[in-house]
């Protein structure tokens, strides 16, 4: 019997395990919701824009071509499907949604490389129009040509941060500001781990170099108190290193604290999850080569563990490999041995990172009661406190109960992180205490005719 | 061709060499181009894209890669669609209030 082997994400961990599995053979389905592949760093712009790669991609150019590459190459090799969400997962089932119409995919194994979003802290102001992530400000840029604004402030603590605005200026974009939260002493702190990775930490030293030389200056320790406009962004407060507020007149604002894995598959099929202290969040518990819990159930790439790019094209053939070695199929000890020591190198970069690029979580337990915590359902702070202190809420699936945090369209994919830094607060515990909010289908809205026909078809198939 | 009016959230940068496509937002003529998708379309023609359910105003979408839910709008066919990720299409009628139900 040959495995069908179903991996969900075309990003570069995706691909390369696509790659891996169809050299060996097996003709893997790579299901993404985009139009194609690519992934997040990789994506590709729609058919009709020019850019060349230099243009789009920077120095990693060379590697958007290669990824690209690859899967051109894999022609009939792999079953494709793009524009195809996977929006629920029932035992070795799929369910998917594809131009408004569901279909159930079963599968033998799975390998899952979703990917990751933004981690943000909301502040007063965050919902206005005119404030993006900085993710969501480099899609704009790389995807549609566009800026998210006229003068744009950049602000968090992410390798995204010095990367985005360099991007911004270099497209001509207007840049209002450059706020790093993180003080300068932790950056040098991280220096030797950084540059370990000889050209990944020496492109953000470029960066930043480049910004002071256009007269753009990168500034460290510094605090967003609140983003102010009545309908849009007019300007940010800031708290500067010294204690002084400043205000920037700008008309967008770029923010990001870091990355979070995007696991709601993992989870929905059951997979053990662990807390990562390092960068307090919780992530699918693995045998760092790709295995969760739950049997013929694998993760890679961001979605696993936020180690960027390179380490996602690792991980995703690591995975594949893991795959057939599961099935019984030969597979070649050297390279794996390889791919296990360059992931180990890119650890200590990433440990370098999270020094680099601190998550100031402080910031999330203290912000004010009446800023609106989660976006979807406009539940604020002092409403989430509210529900620990007066009703006795003892983690984040309580408090969601009790006051709609983390339960509208986005799931707590926004708000996760930070609510559960304030439930954490108001029951004086450590995060982890806190505990993880747990996700159910579908895990992106899907109209309700769809959720009809789907269960449907489980019915009949079952 | 557009130029973004003024009071557009956005600045296109480039990419100006691209068919144009009539759209309508709120019943007003919109020319976006071919591969825009929608939330940019939405946001070279004004800053608001829907507002809150909770009147806590205005919104104008977040990631831009289909994980926030801040952006969904509805087509004057009765669809809901989710802007940062449904390309344009010629004659496509958008409306940023009212419409139907959508779980999740
Ligand atoms: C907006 C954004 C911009 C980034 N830009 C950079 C950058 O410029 N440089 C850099 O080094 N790193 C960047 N990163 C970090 C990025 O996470 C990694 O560099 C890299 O893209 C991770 O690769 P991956 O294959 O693990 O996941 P991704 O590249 O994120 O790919 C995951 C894919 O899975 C798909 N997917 C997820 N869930 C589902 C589902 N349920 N159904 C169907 N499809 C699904 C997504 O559509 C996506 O294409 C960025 C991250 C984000 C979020
Ligand atoms: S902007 Fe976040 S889903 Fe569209």
């Amino acid at each position: 019997m040959v495995e069908r082997v179903v991996i969900v994400g075309a990003g570069p961990a995706g691909v390369r395990a696509a790659q891996t599995l169809a050299a060996a053979g097996l003709r893997p389905t790579l299901l993404d919701e985009a139009p194609a592949t690519g992934g997040q760093i990789y994506r590709r712009q729609p058919a009709p824009f020019r850019r060349p790669y230099k243009t789009l991609y920077g120095f990693d150019a060379a590697k958007a071509r290669q990824v690209h590459t690859a899967f051109d190459g894999l022609d009939g090799a792999v079953d494709h499907r793009a524009r195809t969400l996977v929006w629920s997962l029932e035992g070795q089932r799929l369910c998917l949604m594809h131009e408004g119409g569901t279909e159930n995919l079963s599968f033998d194994r799975l390998i899952l490389a979703t990917g990751a979003m933004d981690r943000v802290i909301p502040l007063p102001g965050w919902t206005l129009p005119g404030v993006y992530t900085l993710g969501g400000a480099q899609v704009a840029l790389k995807h549609q040509a566009c800026a998210i604004g006229e003068r744009t402030c950049f602000v968090g603590s992410s390798p995204l941060l010095p990367y985005v605005a360099y991007q911004y200026a270099r497209a001509g974009a207007g840049v209002a500001g450059i706020i790093d939260t993180t003080p300068r002493a932790d950056k040098l702190r991280a220096l030797p781990d950084l540059l370990a990775a000889a050209g990944t930490g020496a492109k953000g030293l470029y960066y930043m170099g480049w910004l002071a030389s256009r007269g753009l200056r990168y500034r460290h320790a510094g605090i967003p108190i609140r983003i102010e406009g009545e309908s849009h962004v007019t300007g940010v407060v800031v708290r500067m290193a010294g204690g002084r507020e400043r205000h920037i007149a700008c008309d967008a604002v770029a923010i990001g604290y870091g990355l979070k894995c995007e696991h709601q598959l993992a989870d929905l099929a059951g997979c053990d999850f662990r807390f990562d202290s390092s960068n307090r969040q919780w992530v699918v518990a693995q045998d760092g080569v790709g295995r969760t819990s739950v049997a013929g159930i694998y993760v890679a790439g961001d979605g696993a563990v936020i180690r960027g790019a390179d380490a996602a094209e690792l991980a995703g053939e690591r995975a594949a490999l893991t795959v057939l070695e599961d099935i019984g199929r030969p597979v070649d000890r050297a390279r794996v041995q390889k791919i296990d020591r360059r992931i180990a190198g890119i650890d200590r970069f990433r440990r370098g990172l999270e020094t680099a690029f601190a998550y100031p979580h402080h910031l999330a337990r203290d912000m004010a009661d009446h800023v609106i915590l989660c976006r979807c359902e406009a539940v604020t702070a002092g409403e989430v406190r509210h529900a620990v202190t007066q009703l006795g809420a003892h983690d984040i699936n309580r408090a969601k109960a009790f006051c709609r945090v983390g339960m509208g369209r986005c799931q707590g994919r926004v708000c996760g992180p930070a609510a559960a830094e304030v439930i954490a607060g108001a029951l004086q515990r450590p995060i982890e205490a806190a505990g993880r909010l747990r996700g159910q289908a579908p895990i992106k809205p899907v109209p309700i005719s769809a959720l009809a026909d789907a269960a449907a078809d489980l019915t009949v198939a079952a | 061709m557009t130029t973004p009016a003024e009071g557009g959230q956005l600045r296109r940068l480039g990419e100006w060499d691209r068919p144009s496509i009539r759209i309508s937002i709120d019943g007003a003529d919109c020319d976006a181009l071919e591969g825009d998708v929608l939330l940019s379309a939405l946001l070279l023609a004004g800053r608001r894209v829907r507002d809150s359910e909770f009147g806590d105003g205005p919104r104008a979408g977040f990631c831009w890669m289909g994980a926030c839910q801040d952006c969904w709008v509805w087509l004057s066919d009765g669809r809901r669609v989710r802007a940062c990720t449904t390309p344009v299409e010629p004659k496509m009628a958008v409306l940023t209030r009212a419409g139907e139900t959508v779980v999740g």
